[in-house]
């Protein structure tokens, strides 16, 4: 009988390492590499001092726009010219500082909603007391605050209420979609199934401009429910139709045994889907739940249709009221592209925390 | 003699329209009884009792257990589940809880039990099944004996009267079984009334009071494990033996 001889561990080689190695493997591998990697460098040495030099060198930051029409390079000058208009829009200029107090009203409270240690159930108070006390700040009327009606509420602070909102109100809708969907009631099967399908089968535009629209036409007379509200619940709605078949892929996704082990240890079943079916099909669905937040962010622009202007239709406003500054609206664009940015990418940054966060279970 | 804890009487089930899966099955277990039934896959055997705590429904028949009909009242089911623990192949914990929280849940939520009583029965159940280190683990951080063993232990946390086994041993790598069954035939020396579905013929002749042999849906054989194993009287009893003893 021969002995074994166990063989020690050892390390795993070094790959080919220093930058010389890494260019060698990773930016000139072979000719077709090689061909690739030269021609993106062509066009990056093109562009980018074009690019640089409209932005940066020839740029004008400030003065008037004289300045900025007889400059080659981009007009920063109409972003700090502009900035108040494009943030709050129509809202009264001598009122912006009620805007200004409800836009960091709801972003530290959207701030608190997602740290973790103020998961607590006080949360849904502090929503209702912030909003409320946007709302009233906003509107004003009383303490020799100036009334503002909800149409002239515009810019940055409109765009995170319609988005924070909607997007709070259209989850649960979304889960209780999702749950009726596989519902072992066919009546409430169907009625949710043609709820999505509707919904998914019309623009949002022309759910904003019914709600706007064609409701009051549909109600008695003197009957009027605000323009604001209307929309909030268009873009709720639609929302939680994408939202729901997101979490529906999610609760298919969940292995039935997990269901019958739920079943014997004598769960109800909204027990079962708290417990054990919504926690497991909501973390797995984390990625596409995100896509759907951050489209309904972008989305809040279209309510410009109806008269509201938020950021983007702010801005447009800001641009073509004033023929002397009209010709710069790509900076303005790019200003608010760039707000646009810091919501969405902070919200994809979000996301892969918690990401982290629900993975920690399957972390061995 | 006392009235058996679970009584089947001419139970039918199919599935669909054509596969007659369970075919006139009369069946009584007493309390404190331990039965494994064992036979070819397909045979029905897992479906006979998942029909016992309503996993299942059957459609022709009379099922009584521990003195209730089993039917669609929903009040019925649950008050059933309550005294049936039972444990799966694929051990079916819950991966986002830990093996603590796999635990105390049906006794938080279903038995309103304080947490700190809860825990209390949860440990020890955790001990029975000597796994009690591991109680702030996640489930897939385990091995499969050892996720297993949580399984019963969570069942058993519902301190029912009947314990159902769905092949518990059957997803585990070979080395894990031992560990499994050595709980399993302890709660058996218990007096707990145990239903098993399993091949593992040491078992069956270790803790068995009856084994029951399943083919095509019906009750082929039943008898002592003594008897069923050393003198099957049945050509398709022997003919399974031949098969899973042959080598």
């Amino acid at each position: 009988m021969t002995s074994h001889t166990f063989i020690a561990p050892r390390p795993a080689p070094a790959a080919a390492s220093g930058w010389l190695g890494w260019c060698k493997s990773n930016l000139f591998y072979d000719w077709k590499t090689s061909l690739g990697t030269v021609l993106i460098g062509l066009i990056v040495l093109y562009v980018l001092p074009r690019l640089f030099n409209w932005g940066v060198t020839d740029a004008v930051l400030s003065g008037g726009y004289e300045a900025c029409h007889a400059a080659q390079g981009a007009c920063w000058a109409v972003v700090r010219e502009k900035f108040r208009f494009i943030l709050f829009g129509r809202y009264p200029h001598e009122e912006h500082w009620r805007a200004l107090i409800c836009t960091v009203l709801l972003l530290g409270l959207i701030v608190v909603s997602c740290t973790r240690a103020f998961w607590r159930t006080w949360l849904a108070g502090l929503w209702i007391g912030v909003l409320l006390l946007y709302f009233a700040l906003m509107r004003g009327g009383f303490a020799g605050l100036r009334y503002v009606e909800t149409d002239l509420w515009s810019g940055l602070p409109l765009t995170i209420l319609l988005a924070s909102l909607s997007m709070v109100m259209a989850f649960p809708i979304a889960v209780l979609i999702a749950l009726g969907r596989r519902s072992g009631m066919p009546a409430i099967r169907s009625l949710c199934t043609v709820y999505v399908e509707l919904i998914r089968g019309v623009p949002l535009i022309s759910v904003l401009f019914m709600a706007s629209f064609m409701f009051p036409l549909l109600m008695p007379q003197g009957f009027n429910i605000d323009v604001l509200i209307r929309v909030l619940a268009g873009i709720t709605l639609f929302a939680a139709a994408y939202m729901a078949e997101v979490i529906r892929g999610g609760l298919q996704a969940i292995p039935k045994g997990q269901i019958e082990a739920a079943a014997t240890l004598g769960l109800s079943y909204w027990q079962t889907q708290r417990k054990i079916v919504l926690p497991q099909a909501l973390a797995m669905v984390v990625p596409g739940l995100m896509n759907n937040f951050i489209s309904t962010f972008k989305d809040t622009s279209l309510v410009a249709i109806v008269s509201l202007y938020e950021l983007t239709g702010a801005m447009g406003m800001a641009m073509n009221s004033d023929a002397n500054w009209r010709a710069f609206r790509v900076e303005g664009y790019l200003f608010i592209a760039l707000i646009y940015f810091v919501f969405c990418y902070s919200m994809s940054r979000y996301s892969q925390w918690i990401e982290s966060q629900v993975n920690k279970s399957r972390q061995r | 003699m006392p009235s058996p804890i679970i009584a089947f009487e001419k139970v039918n089930k199919w599935y669909g329209n054509s596969f007659h899966v369970l075919r006139d099955i009369d069946l009584s277990i007493q309390t404190g009884e331990r039965i494994v039934i064992c036979g070819p896959s397909g045979s029905g055997k897992s479906t006979l009792i998942r029909c016992i705590n309503r996993l299942e429904e059957h459609q022709q028949g009379v099922l009584r257990v521990d003195g209730v009909e089993i039917g669609d009242d929903i009040k019925v089911i649950d008050e059933v589940r309550k005294k049936v623990g039972m444990v799966f192949q694929q051990f079916n914990l819950f991966p986002h809880l830990t093996v603590l929280e796999n635990l105390t849940l049906s006794p938080m939520w279903v038995g309103k039990l304080p947490k700190k009583e809860a825990d209390a029965r949860a440990m020890e159940q955790l001990q029975r099944v000597r796994i009690a280190e591991q109680a702030h683990k996640y489930p897939l951080q385990l091995s499969g004996g050892q996720q297993q063993r949580v399984a019963i232990a969570r069942a058993l946390c519902l301190t029912p009267k009947i314990m159902l086994f769905d092949e518990p041993t059957s997803a585990l790598d070979p080395e894990m079984i031992k560990e499994v069954l050595d709980v399993m035939i302890e709660l058996a020396g218990q007096g707990i009334t145990m239903v098993c579905v399993t091949h593992e013929m040491g078992f069956a002749k270790a803790v068995a009071d009856r084994v029951i042999f399943m083919d095509e849906g019906q009750i082929v054989e039943q008898n002592t494990p003594d008897a069923f194993f050393n003198n099957p009287q049945n050509e398709r009893s022997r003919d399974f033996l031949s098969k899973i003893l042959g080598h």
